[in-house]
């Protein structure tokens, strides 16, 4: 039978009058759990700008088919008791584009894990501009799918997807090659393949990976104008991205497909490990600072109700003489932690909250992200949540102790003490 | 009469610094209305005995029953709520709550007895405040009033729950010899009028002299 009512007046009227140890106590879990927020929220952004770097532009699986030389020889399948040595293997020559690839992305459409599966062509080009010849890469998208599923248009500096997809022999280059070549939107420029073929398409616009090699070498059409200009039938298709609705899913999925289909599937985890390892460290040191400074924030509670009680002494043995149990005396101060627990962390969080503000209207230009103007800010809810759980817990344990023992406290000795 | 406190062979041991037996074989008995004090040399026991009577040293052996019933053995919850109905104290030194004010130092117990709503209990204060002729100190912080203010502010917070039994540890100890008066008077009063039982440990010849009577203790023991 406990009457809070009274429980949390004592604790009012002990944290009004120690205004200034309670406003102490209060801003050391303000603080802690406002850097925590704002530590969280500023990482985790940065980490999904990062990711995104890569992971917008990286299929969850690619499948494509690579030139290799036959695991086993006709010699050695027709004398398979005998001792057989080849010199020389050599792959065959054959065409580098994915066999039956309509059906296979039909098949992949079908699946529930996929999202989508897109084919590509990729080619070997020169671009030809003037007297000037550079070595690239010429790649034909489905310009309107490659934008809804691989955020395409994300890194397109000038120009449109749209046009891409409308305007028939269209290029869209790499900024290093614009830049090299001195080209701007309308130019032409031509395009030689390694078969001979030359082709002048006209340029609709640039885009900016932010990285240095793409931006230098790679440009996009599309997928019909780089079928024409290889000859090859609208069938060809040399490269297929496959995007799941969860990532995680990705590594089973393309063993299964390397197998059903004689195909070379990569998945994201493989072709991009290290960058996890990154994701992972990052949060790891968010985590650790955050949690450091809620223990410092809990140690602060905990000597500040420490000092209160040694202060509310009589306070403690008058309360038990008229009747107060020591468990009423255990609440009154873990009522007192509590309130400056919830009191100290939602302000915390407005704290965490105004600075992630800022730091998301903080300017933060780079020449490798062009499409990023301000620091990455990631304002996930869960983030607040855990924050206030975080400041309740820690100020239940800083208020749990001191608290225990101020219900320990024999009155007869503190009465008969003075 | 009825009997408000009655103890059977009561005995307490001290084992710091080294053994020792603080009270022996203590019968003792309070009866309604009956104002007594408990008198005997520093070291007699006692204060001891009187904060066993009061529930808050449960560490002895032997029994104590109040109003009939054995408290002895019962767990802390059980006899915080026993003090809280039906003792008051009143200590030498005044033991208010500094930072709240008068009336709601006195409002405390019976806010934690929970029987009677706030306006009650207040008007009861009220009333306490009243017949201590005290009552313009309600709303002054406690740190703020006199010692002899605050001692009978000590009086009616112990009064708020109309217990049977006030018990008090040189309730006059700390006091000028006018505001002492002032204090048996009340406490006489408050025997007569509201046949309340008093128990008052006192160094005060005089003081015990006027009540109605004298426990002498010696090493332990009741003398008479």
């Amino acid at each position: 039978m406990i009457n809070w009512r009274i429980i949390l007046s004592i604790a009012r009227t002990h944290l009004v009058s120690k205004r200034r140890q309670t406003i102490t106590a209060g801003l050391g879990v303000t603080f802690g759990i406002g850097a925590y927020i704002t530590l969280v929220c500023f990482m985790t952004g940065l980490n999904g700008m990062l990711d995104g770097l890569i992971l917008d532009q990286t299929p969850h699986i690619h499948i494509f088919n690579e030139i290799e030389p036959s695991q086993v020889q006709p010699l050695e399948q027709k004398f398979k008791n005998a001792f057989t040595q080849i010199h020389s293997i050599r792959p065959k020559q054959r065409k580098k584009n994915i066999h039956n690839a309509f059906p296979l992305i039909e098949n992949l459409t079908h699946n529930k894990d996929v999202m989508s599966a897109l084919p590509q062509v990729s080619a070997q080009v020169f671009y030809i501009s003037g007297t000037i010849e550079l070595g690239g890469n010429l790649t034909g998208i489905l310009p309107n799918e490659e934008v809804i599923y691989f955020n395409f248009d994300k890194y397109i500096v000038s120009g449109t997807s749209q046009a891409l997809q409308n305007t028939p022999n269209s290029i869209l280059l790499g900024v290093g090659i614009a830049e090299k070549m001195s080209l701007s939107i309308g130019d032409r420029i031509q395009v030689r393949t390694a078969s001979g073929m030359v082709q002048p398409l006209k340029i609709i616009g640039f885009f900016q990976s932010g990285i240095a090699d793409i931006d230098n070498a790679f440009s996009y059409s599309n997928i019909k104008t780089v079928q024409q200009l290889l000859g090859e039938p609208q069938s060809y298709v040399t490269d297929i991205n496959v995007k799941l609705f969860d990532m995680e899913k990705a590594v089973s999925l393309s063993r299964k497909l390397e197998q059903q289909h004689d195909l070379k599937a990569v998945d994201i985890k493989t072709a991009n490990a290290q960058f996890e390892t990154g994701t992972t460290i990052r949060n790891l040191i968010t985590y650790s600072v955050s949690i450091t400074l809620l223990i410092v924030a809990g140690f602060g509670i905990y000597n500040i109700l420490n000092m209160l009680i040694y202060e509310k002494m009589n306070d403690i043995a008058i309360l038990k003489a008229t009747g107060f149990s020591g468990k009423d005396v255990q609440y009154i101060f873990m009522s007192q932690a509590l309130i400056i627990g919830v009191l100290g962390g939602g302000l915390g969080l407005l704290l965490g909250f105004l600075l992630s503000i800022g730091i998301d209207h903080t300017p933060f230009e780079t020449e490798s992200l062009p499409t990023i103007t301000t620091y990455p800010i990631n304002h996930d809810p869960v983030f607040y949540v855990i924050g206030i759980v975080f400041a309740l817990i820690s100020t239940f344990f800083a208020g749990y102790l001191p608290a225990r023992k101020a219900r320990k406290i024999d009155p007869v000795q503190i009465i008969r003490g003075q | 009469m009825e009997t408000v406190l009655h103890t059977k062979n009561i005995n307490k041991y001290f084992n710091n610094p080294m053994p020792f037996q603080v009270l022996k074989d203590i019968n003792l008995s309070v009866k309604k209305g009956e104002f007594a004090s408990i008198m005997g040399k520093s070291g007699c026991g006692k204060s001891t005995l009187l904060y066993i009577l009061s529930t808050m040293d449960s560490d002895y052996e032997g029994e104590l029953y109040i109003n009939g019933d054995l408290i002895t053995g019962r767990d802390g919850d059980t006899l915080s709520r026993i003090r809280n109905e039906h003792i008051g104290f009143v200590f030498q030194f005044h033991y208010l709550l500094s930072e709240f004010t008068v009336l709601e130092n006195i409002l405390l117990p019976a806010k934690k007895l929970g029987v009677k709503s706030h306006q009650e209990i207040t008007h009861d204060a009220i009333e306490k405040l009243q017949m201590l002729n005290i009552e313009h100190l309600a709303h002054k912080k406690a740190s703020r009033v006199s010692g002899g203010e605050k001692q009978r502010i000590a009086i009616a917070r112990a009064l708020i729950n109309n217990p049977t039994l006030i018990m008090g540890d040189e309730p006059t100890g700390n006091l000028d010899s006018y505001n002492a008066d002032n204090v048996l008077d009340i406490f006489r009063q408050l025997s007569i009028e509201q046949g309340l039982s008093l128990l008052v440990v006192t160094h005060d010849a005089d003081f015990a002299a006027r009540t109605d009577r004298i426990i002498t203790m010696s090493d332990g023991r009741i003398l008479s």
